[in-house]
């Protein structure tokens, strides 16, 4: 028998939703094939890698990150710039930790002046992320959508408990973009997008957060979510599921003994800095061939090995 | 390609005797396409038609044994392109590369790296199986370094890579008590390779230019009789890697065409560029998609640890979640004034915690109720792991008989649950613990400290 390719031809295809404005917004999506399966069809936009700041002193992140922006990390407009400048990531993600009810708990007003100062200082798009409050987030994400009008920024996340509020504000008021988020499961991320386009959010607006975790703490669940998402997308020609996915590596693998513990508990396990890479580095990968189409990594040298990692599978 | 049952008919004697326990061969033959009964059922197939049969119902990707002793593993035999449809069966390995190029001291530190990675992580050994072995020309340091490795007192298995058939006979003849795997049969030397590895029944890796003579080469070797094979789908650059392993796994699955149903080798350290988390990245790439054997430049913990985490949940049967028995585990040989701690069921979840537990060596009793097989949040927001759940079983598991102590030290993540669980369970007083349980030790340690000053100012 003489050797043949195995094609696979979908009918379905993952919509395009543009962040950010200008030369350096980004488009997600636009595949109607598997990650990177161009023996199929067209893949679409490659996927872009964010970087994650925060808009307060990052107290609870290692040591490597406080060395590495000890100049710029008390003030996010100038470690936004930083990033921007030294990190090569296409977009930046600005979390509001500061906003937590369980921290500092700061005012929506006082965080929407902090996120408009930042996204007038860079010219790569930017993406909000919240408290995971979920109360808090609507008030939050209600006053930052206006302070960033018109800057197409996308916010993380609309869930169950506040789409109406976030939906309303972010995705209709100032049309920027919602990011849909679930925990892990293919009918969870359908009945987000579901209530969301229902609510009035066009589905070109909509980004999904199918939920994630570290390599190792559960990721079966998410690589088998994702899987069964793309293939119900392409296959079934799904439309609710149709949406690019955004994955935030950042925030589960920050908190993971195999990134973050020090010397003196793991003599064994090296430097914890390259353990954190290795983590991110690790997770990130697997979300790519999974089905994101954006990653929000940590550290700057992650952030280039999946760049590279991109370029070359694309 | 899977036979239908007109064509398993054809091959029968058309007796309808029903020795085979069905009424017809008609019947008989439905049953064998669908891989309800087995062909040998029926007393009366021929010889010939028995072996043909075997043949096209065998499975679609071969299992694949190597390695002796403890370091005997399986690849291949898989059923399904997506872990979600059935479940993954056998896991790939991860490979550490050796060759007759490198200096005495370049090969003891990647013995020594592979010795220091040796680690449990949830009842599961983690280390590099394998060890790579490459011949460019040198015949004597080849067979040097094979002795090197084979005494270094390693358990692993082994992959000779070797394209000259006379060098891999010797250096097959040195370790084939250990049941290496030879790598490097082309389209070229196949025959003389075949012969080095048929005496022993050794796995045989099959390299070429591309996928299209990939394809050729096993049929010629195939068609010499040979099939305890492993392809190579390294390509020239990573992107003709991804697509070499998804069409050879696609092809054997999707496709049926056994030609390419045999398990891989990717060579993740020549597409690396000496980049150590290059070389991560596309090992996570790899392990996810059709690596059944992935070579790496060498192993420390920044690598293992993601690595074999990813691995062990990619493998994870999706059937069957990992769970432990809800009940008292007693750590570090608690006694009567030792406290209570309370996880969740989740094994997971269980051993993380477990492990930190006995590594802060301060005496506790751990208990854990049903929680559905859950994480922490999970079973609490699935409403399996609350203030009247976590209550009852303190009650039901009599841990009220084993300590004398009412202090209940619950996870950090679910902080929430304190007054229910206090409410529920009078006479008790809940402390709510740290949400990482990496910090378990030192908190701990903490609170022995200051129950023992108390103690000792009472
Ligand atoms: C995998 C997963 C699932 C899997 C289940 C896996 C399992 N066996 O648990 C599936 C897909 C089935 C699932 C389902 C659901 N999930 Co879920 N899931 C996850 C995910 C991605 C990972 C969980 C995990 O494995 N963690 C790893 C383990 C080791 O963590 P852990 O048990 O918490 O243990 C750590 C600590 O708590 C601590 N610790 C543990 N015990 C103790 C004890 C003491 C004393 C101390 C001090 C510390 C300590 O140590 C561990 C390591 O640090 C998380 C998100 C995330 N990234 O965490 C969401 C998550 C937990 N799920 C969530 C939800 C909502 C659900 C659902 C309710 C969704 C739904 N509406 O159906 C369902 C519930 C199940 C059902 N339908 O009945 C939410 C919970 C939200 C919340 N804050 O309450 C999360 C956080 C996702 C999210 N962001 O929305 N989920
Ligand atoms: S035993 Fe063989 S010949 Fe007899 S009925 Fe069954 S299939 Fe037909």
């Amino acid at each position: 028998m003489a050797f043949k390719m195995s094609v696979q031809k979908y009918s379905g295809k993952v919509s395009e939703v543009e962040i950010g404005t200008g030369e350096k917004a980004i488009k997600l999506g636009g595949e109607h094939v598997l990650p990177f399966y161009s023996f199929d069809g067209e893949v679409g936009n490659s996927p872009k890698v964010g970087i994650q700041i925060l808009d307060i002193y990052p107290d609870s992140w290692t040591d490597a990150y406080k060395e590495m922006y000890k100049d710029v990390a008390n003030d996010p407009v100038e470690w936004a710039k930083y990033v921007e400048a030294n990190s090569g990531a296409d977009f930046i993600c600005l979390k509001f930790d500061g906003a937590d009810p369980n921290g500092l708990d700061k005012a929506p007003e006082e965080c929407a002046e902090v996120a408009k100062n930042v996204v007038e200082a860079i010219s790569v798009p930017l993406v909000i992320a919240g408290t995971g409050n979920h109360d808090k987030d609507a008030k939050l994400f209600e006053k930052i959508a206006q302070a960033v009008d018109g800057h197409n920024c996308l916010f993380m996340s609309a869930v169950e408990d506040n789409y109406k509020a976030v939906g309303a504000s972010a995705g209709m008021a100032y049309s920027h973009k919602v990011g849909a988020e679930s925990s892990v499961d293919i009918n969870l991320a359908k009945q987000m997008n579901v209530l969301l386009t229902q609510l009035g959010v066009k589905s070109e607006n909509i980004v999904m957060n199918v939920g994630c975790s570290a390599v190792g703490y559960g990721y079966e669940y998410v690589a088998s979510t994702m899987d069964r998402i793309r293939l119900a997308a392409f296959g079934q020609n799904d439309k609710s599921l149709q949406m690019p996915i955004i994955t935030p590596v950042a925030f589960e693998v920050g908190h993971v003994k195999e990134a973050i513990a020090p010397v003196e508990d793991e003599p064994d396990w090296g430097c914890p800095e390259q353990r954190t890479i290795a983590m991110e580095v690790s997770t990130a990968a697997s979300c790519l061939v999974g089905g994101s189409n954006a990653v929000i990594l940590r550290h700057p040298k992650s952030i280039e090995t999946i760049k590279t990692l991109v370029s070359e599978l694309a | 390609m899977a036979l239908k049952a007109l064509d398993i008919f054809k091959l029968t004697p058309k007796k309808n005797c029903k020795d085979c326990g069905f009424p017809t061969c008609m019947a008989f033959c439905m049953k064998v396409a669908s891989g309800a009964a087995e062909v040998s059922k029926c007393p009366h197939m021929s010889d010939e038609a028995l072996s043909k049969l075997s043949e096209a119902t065998a499975p679609l990707m071969k299992t694949l044994k190597f390695g002796a002793g403890n370091s005997e593993y399986q690849l291949g035999g898989e059923t399904v392109l997506f872990r979600h449809e059935k479940t993954l069966v056998n896991k790939n390995r991860y490979a550490v590369a050796f060759c007759e190029c490198m200096t005495d001291e370049q090969i003891d530190s990647k013995l020594a790296n592979m010795k220091l990675v040796d680690y449990i992580r949830i009842g599961e050994q983690m280390k590099a199986e394998m060890a790579v072995l490459e011949y460019f020309e040198n015949k004597d340091a080849y067979l040097k370094l094979v002795n090197k490795v084979k005494d270094s007192g390693l358990d692993i298995a082994y992959i000779l890579q070797c394209e000259d058939p006379a060098v891999a006979k010797e250096a097959v003849e040195i370790l084939k008590d250990s049941k290496p795997i030879v790598y490097g049969a082309t389209k070229d030397n196949y025959k003389e390779m075949i012969e080095v590895v048929k005496g022993n029944k050794l796995a045989l890796g099959v390299k070429a230019a591309n996928l299209e003579e990939l394809y050729a080469t096993v049929e010629l070797i195939q068609g010499a009789g040979y099939k305890e094979l492993i392809l190579d789908v390294t390509g020239e650059n990573i992107k003709d890697t991804y697509t070499n392993a998804v069409q050879v796994r696609r092809i054997s699955l999707k496709e049926q065409d056994r030609t390419f149903g045999y398990p891989s080798i990717v060579f993740a350290n020549k597409l690396a560029n000496d980049n150590p988390m290059m070389e991560v990245a596309l090992s996570s790439v790899f392990t996810i998609k059709y690596g059944s054997i992935i070579v790496i430049d060498d192993i420390d913990y920044s690598k293992a640890l993601p690595l074999f985490a990813l691995r062990q949940n990619i493998f994870t049967d999706p059937q069957r979640p990992m769970r432990v028995e809800p009940k008292v585990y007693p750590i570090n040989n608690p006694d009567e004034n030792s406290p209570v701690i309370v996880t969740v069921d989740f094994a997971l979840t269980y051993f993380i915690v477990s492990g930190d537990v006995e590594r802060s060596k301060v005496p506790v009793w751990l208990v854990i109720p049903d929680a559905g097989g859950y994480s922490v949040l999970t079973a609490w927001a699935a409403g399996k792991f609350g203030g009247n759940s976590i209550a009852s079983f303190v009650k039901e598991c009599k841990v009220e008989e084993m300590t004398k102590n009412r202090d209940l030290i619950i996870p950090g993540k679910v902080a929430v649950l304190k007054g229910d669980i206090e409410e529920n369970l009078p006479g008790w007083n809940v402390i709510i613990g740290t949400e990482e349980s990496m910090e378990i030790p030192k908190f701990l340690k903490e609170y022995k400290a200051k129950k023992d000053e108390a103690l000792a100012n009472a």
